[in-house]
C-alpha cells in the first residue's frame, strides 16, 4: 500500500491540512481542495444519518458518546478512532480512501493506492488460497488503521502543544511536516 | 431542576461546585449533530466523583510540601503536560509583549526564579558531606552542563565550548531542548526562541552561584537537529578579574 495524499479536516469540515505525501494523484487547485474537503465532510455525516435504528429509538448519539464513558468507568485503552457509525472508506479501481475521526471531530483522511487485484476468486479450488486472498484487502484496511494512529500521535504532539497554533486553522508546522514525511517513507 | 436554568455559582472552592449541565450526548463529537460540548454532565460526572483517584480539592496529603525533600528517587513529571503548560505559558507570556524581544525577556524572567530555586534544591540534595560550591567558572559551566542539566531535563546537555573571539563568553549546546520539542516557530517570529525560557534557568542558577552572566538562546540548526540550540553565555567583564586574581 502507497499512501498518496494526506488531508485534515477540521470538525466544521475545513481543510487545515493537505499533502501529498508521494505522486499518484492529479493536481487539483487549491479552491478544489477545499471543497472536495467540504463535500467529503458532507458525505460522511449523510452516511452517519443512514445508520439503522432499533425500535425506531436514534443510535447515532449513543454509538458517539459511548467510548468517553467506557474511557471513564474502566480506564482501559479503547480505539481511538471515534468514528463510529459515519463513513469508513471508499474503495474504487484508482485509489483507496479512508477516512479517521477523532473524538473531538477532527478528521483524518488519507488516500492510497487501490487493492492489489486478487484473480478468480470464485474459481479457486484451493480453501488457502482464498484465505490468502481475503487477508490481502483486509491488510491494506490494517495498514491504513496503522498510519492513523501514527499520524494522529505526530498531530497531538507537534500540533496540538504548539502555542504558535491556533485551533481548527491551517497548520503550517514544519516540524509536523517533516514528521509526516518521516512516517510515510 | 432542569437543565436549563442552572448557573455555575462563582463558588470559592471546586468541591461545592455541583456539576449538572448541559448536553446529554456526552462528549465528542457527533457526526450527524455537530460537536458537542465536552462539559461535564451528571452521567460523567458520577464516573468522575465516584473514582478515588480524582480529588476536586487541591489540599491534599501528598502535595508536593509532603513530601521528603531530601528524597533519592527521581519524581518524574509527563512530557505532555509540561507541554501544554508551557503552550499556555508562551501563549500568555506573548499575549502581554510588545514584541518579539519582549516575549524572550518574559520567557527568560520566568526560567529565572526557576534556576535560583533549583540550584538551592540541587545543591541540597547533594547532601551537606558532599557538596561544595563551584567557585572556578569552569567548573561551574561543567556543573551546570552536567548534573544541573541532568537532574531538570534528565539528560546532559550535548556541548560545552568557549568563544573563541570573546574571553567572557561560553556556549551550551542543547540538540532538542526538552521544552521546545513541539513547538516550531512561523517565520514572521524571525529568531525567536522558546528555550529562552531554559536560558532563564541557567542564567537564574549562575547569577545565585554569584556568577554574573547573561544567558541568551539561539537556534543553530544542523542536519536532523531542527531544533538545535545554543546557549550563549555572557559573564559579566568584573567576574574575568576576579578570576585572574584569584587563580593566577
Amino acid at each position: 500500500m502507497k499512501v498518496y495524499s494526506i488531508y485534515i479536516l477540521n470538525k466544521a469540515g475545513g481543510l487545515i491540512y493537505q499533502n501529498d505525501v508521494n505522486a499518484g494523484l492529479n493536481k487539483l487547485s487549491a479552491n478544489d481542495y477545499l471543497v472536495l474537503a467540504g463535500t467529503l465532510h458532507g458525505v460522511h455525516a449523510i452516511s452517519a444519518r443512514l445508520n439503522p435504528t432499533i425500535n425506531g429509538k436514534d443510535t447515532t448519539s449513543e454509538a458517539n458518546a459511548s467510548p468517553n464513558a467506557q474511557i471513564l468507568t474502566t480506564g482501559r485503552f479503547q480505539d481511538s478512532n471515534g468514528n463510529r457509525s459515519g463513513l469508513h472508506s471508499i474503495e474504487t479501481d484508482l485509489f483507496n480512501l479512508y477516512v479517521f475521526q477523532s473524538l473531538t471531530g477532527i478528521k483524518f483522511i488519507v488516500i492510497t493506492s487501490p487493492n492489489p487485484v486478487v484473480y478468480n476468486i470464485q474459481t479457486v479450488k484451493k480453501r488457502e488460497d482464498v484465505i490468502a486472498s481475503k487477508g490481502e484487502l483486509n491488510k491494506s484496511y490494517e495498514e491504513a488503521n496503522g498510519v492513523f494512529k501514527q499520524l494522529y500521535v505526530i498531530y497531538s504532539d507537534y500540533v496540538m502543544k504548539d502555542p504558535f497554533y491556533s485551533l481548527d486553522m491551517p497548520i503550517k508546522s514544519h516540524l509536523f511536516d517533516a514528521k509526516v514525511k518521516e512516517l510515510i517513507s | 431542576m432542569s437543565n436549563e436554568d442552572i448557573i455555575l455559582p462563582s463558588a470559592s472552592s471546586l468541591s461545592t461546585l455541583s456539576i449538572s449541565d448541559i448536553s446529554r450526548t456526552g462528549f465528542g463529537y457527533n457526526p450527524s449533530v455537530g460537536p458537542a460540548s465536552n462539559s461535564i454532565t451528571p452521567e460523567t460526572s458520577n464516573i468522575l466523583l465516584n473514582r478515588k483517584t480524582i480529588t476536586l480539592t487541591p489540599t491534599s496529603a501528598n502535595s508536593i510540601y509532603d513530601k521528603n525533600i531530601n528524597s533519592k528517587k527521581i519524581n518524574e513529571i509527563s512530557l505532555s503536560s509540561l507541554s501544554f503548560l508551557f503552550c499556555e505559558i508562551v501563549n500568555w507570556s506573548h499575549k502581554n509583549s510588545k514584541g518579539i524581544q519582549d516575549l524572550e525577556t518574559r520567557l527568560n524572567g520566568l526560567g529565572y526564579q526557576i534556576g535560583q530555586r533549583f540550584l538551592e534544591l540541587n545543591k541540597l540534595r547533594e547532601g551537606f558531606k558532599t557538596s561544595k560550591r563551584e567557585i572556578r567558572i569552569i567548573e561551574v559551566l561543567q556543573f551546570i552542563h552536567g548534573t544541573f542539566w541532568k537532574s531538570i531535563f534528565g539528560k546532559v546537555a550535548n556541548e560545552l565550548e568557549k568563544s573563541q573571539d570573546v574571553t567572557n563568553e561560553y556556549m551550551i549546546i542543547d540538540n532538542v531542548p526538552l521544552i521546545s520539542k513541539f513547538i516550531s516557530i512561523p517565520k514572521d517570529y524571525g529568531n525567536l526562541n522558546c528555550a529562552a525560557f531554559m536560558a532563564g534557568i541557567i542564567e537564574g542558577a549562575l547569577d545565585s552561584a554569584s556568577f554574573h552572566a547573561d544567558v541568551t538562546a539561539h537556534s543553530v540548526p544542523l542536519d536532523g537537529f531542527p531544533l538545535r540550540t545554543v546557549f550563549l553565555i555572557k559573564f559579566d567583564e568584573s567576574l574575568m578579574i576576579r578570576e585572574s586574581l584569584r587563580f593566577s
